[in-house]
């Protein structure tokens, strides 16, 4: 195991659970959905193994039903935005008659309006962030297309240390079993009070230094 | 004996006369570039999700193909049944179809066979195009992958050097994206005026014009029309404007064509 694969091991290890990283998306479509005063916004993850999109959290509409529903990766809005990179924003959606009979069959709620931006960070596309039905009077301006690039990288950055857990997770429970011992060691360390994890510290000091 | 100079290089005296294309006036106006133009017998191709065929807003299409690349990295040009994917490819022919009504609109799909491999698709396709001396080749899309940016920049040369200009979308995320970014390409931003004729100039590139792309009546899946807002719908109209000025200078170059835009911007003047 290489010392990067390592160190995310044992991140994982101490830094939290997949709950705590499910309770991060969710927070970030609340706060998507709150900002643009919108009826639903949601997250989809690109599963690379299986190159698909997956709905890996929703706020609003469609929270209780859509988690783990899975779209292609490159066809429709959010295969197209997630390929391309680039954003988009469109009003009277339902218009399209392919669009409205797939999202009802999958979501049964066909939004009016929808904003998708691709979730970039570095060279990688991680998935598609979509805000759905905005306010019916509010003309869409420069400066929300602005904010809704910047709360994207945020929400991407978010992304990004997710899957490095969720890569450093099954590192640990596929590969290497024996370095698990490293990181509960790693966990139940930074668990102990002040003095016992100063004494615990100086004997992990002490087996780095034997090693 | 007088030694050769290279390549790269030109003696004085030796300079030829260059022949611009057409008369080119002390002021530029927009009648001039494109007074009268219809963008007839200028081939625009539709890089992206395949193009609704009988669409009321795009009319006919002249050519569909859709791209794929094969095991061994082999480029497989088919035509296309499938029509659009998404609805975006459609939005972008019947907007450029709306300002030059009478240029030829070539679909070049590069979406639908899944992500993973699809910068593979996209370069295999931008090359199709450029190899099809299509004289503008619309691209509303692009890609964040530094492996893919040397032979896009390959690609966009010798596009540019082959009077095939290359119009793509800018990126509004801090990412480092192509290929917009390349001088041999025209970028385009969007601004929010109305008029689908109005065009800015920008003074502080790498985004070098701004076309109309907010809240746009586009045509989509299933012969509709929906509103929508994008850089990747700003870059179809600057196709157009291009399509229109190329139907009345056919043989302008990407780097004359340019700088006749920069001249009729409506921030430069754009004058009549």
């Amino acid at each position: 195991m290489s010392e990067d694969r390592l160190r995310a091991a044992v991140a994982t290890g101490v830094l939290g659970s997949e709950e705590q990283h499910r309770a991060l998306l969710q927070s970030i479509v609340e706060v998507a959905r709150a900002i643009f005063a919108a009826q639903a916004s949601s997250i989809l993850l690109l599963d690379e193994e299986e190159d698909e999109l997956v709905f890996e959290a929703v706020a609003g509409a469609g929270s209780g039903s859509l988690v783990g529903t899975r779209i292609p990766s490159s066809t429709g809005i959010a295969g197209w935005v997630l390929v391309t990179r680039q954003p988009l924003v469109l009003d009277e959606v339902q218009k399209d008659p392919r669009f409205a009979r797939d999202v009802a069959e999958k979501t049964g709620y066909v939004p009016e309006g929808l904003m998708a931006v691709p979730l970039l960070h570095d060279e990688r596309a991680l998935g598609v962030l979509q805000v759905l039905d905005r306010p019916e009077q509010s003309r869409f301006s420069l400066e929300e297309m602005e904010l809704l690039g910047l709360f994207a990288s945020q929400a991407a950055i978010a992304l990004d240390l997710l899957a490095h857990a969720r890569r450093a997770r099954r590192v640990l429970e596929q590969e290497s079993v024996d370095v698990g011992v490293v990181v509960r060691l790693a966990a139940a360390v930074d668990a102990l009070e002040e003095g016992r994890r100063e004494a615990g510290l100086r004997l992990l000091a002490e087996l780095e230094r034997i090693l | 004996m007088e030694e050769e100079l290279p390549a790269w290089s030109l003696a004085a005296e030796e300079v030829a006369p260059v022949t611009l294309p057409g008369t080119w006036p002390d002021g530029l106006t927009r009648d001039w570039a494109w007074g009268g133009s219809t963008g007839a017998g200028v081939r625009v191709c539709i890089l992206d999700s395949g193009v609704e065929r009988g669409h009321p807003l795009v009319g006919e299409v002249q050519s569909a193909v859709s791209i794929a690349v094969d095991d061994d990295g082999r480029t497989v040009v088919t035509e296309d049944e499938e029509g659009d994917l998404c609805g975006h490819g459609t939005a972008c022919a019947g907007i450029v179809r709306s300002l030059a009504p009478d240029c030829e609109i070539h679909s070049v799909r590069v979406l639908g066979a899944g992500f993973s491999g699809s910068g593979d698709i996209l370069l295999a396709g931008l090359r199709h195009a450029v190899a099809q001396g299509f004289e503008v080749i619309n691209m509303s899309l692009s890609t964040t992958k530094a492996k893919f940016s040397g032979l896009l920049h390959e690609l966009a040369d010798i596009a540019y050097f082959n009077r095939s200009v290359l119009v793509a979308s800018a990126h509004n995320l801090p990412v480092e994206s192509y290929p917009w970014r390349f001088s041999s390409v025209i970028s385009v931003g969007s601004h929010d005026a109305s008029d689908a004729l109005t065009f800015y100039a920008n003074p502080e590139p790498p985004v070098e014009f701004f076309a109309r792309g907010v809240d746009v009546d586009v045509a989509w899946l299933g012969g509709s029309t929906i509103k929508a807002t994008g850089n990747s719908f700003a870059t179809p109209a600057l196709s157009g404007i291009c399509a229109l000025v190329l139907g009345n200078h056919r043989r302008l170059t990407p780097y004359q064509l340019k700088s006749v835009l920069s001249l009729i911007a409506t921030n430069a003047g754009g004058r009549e």
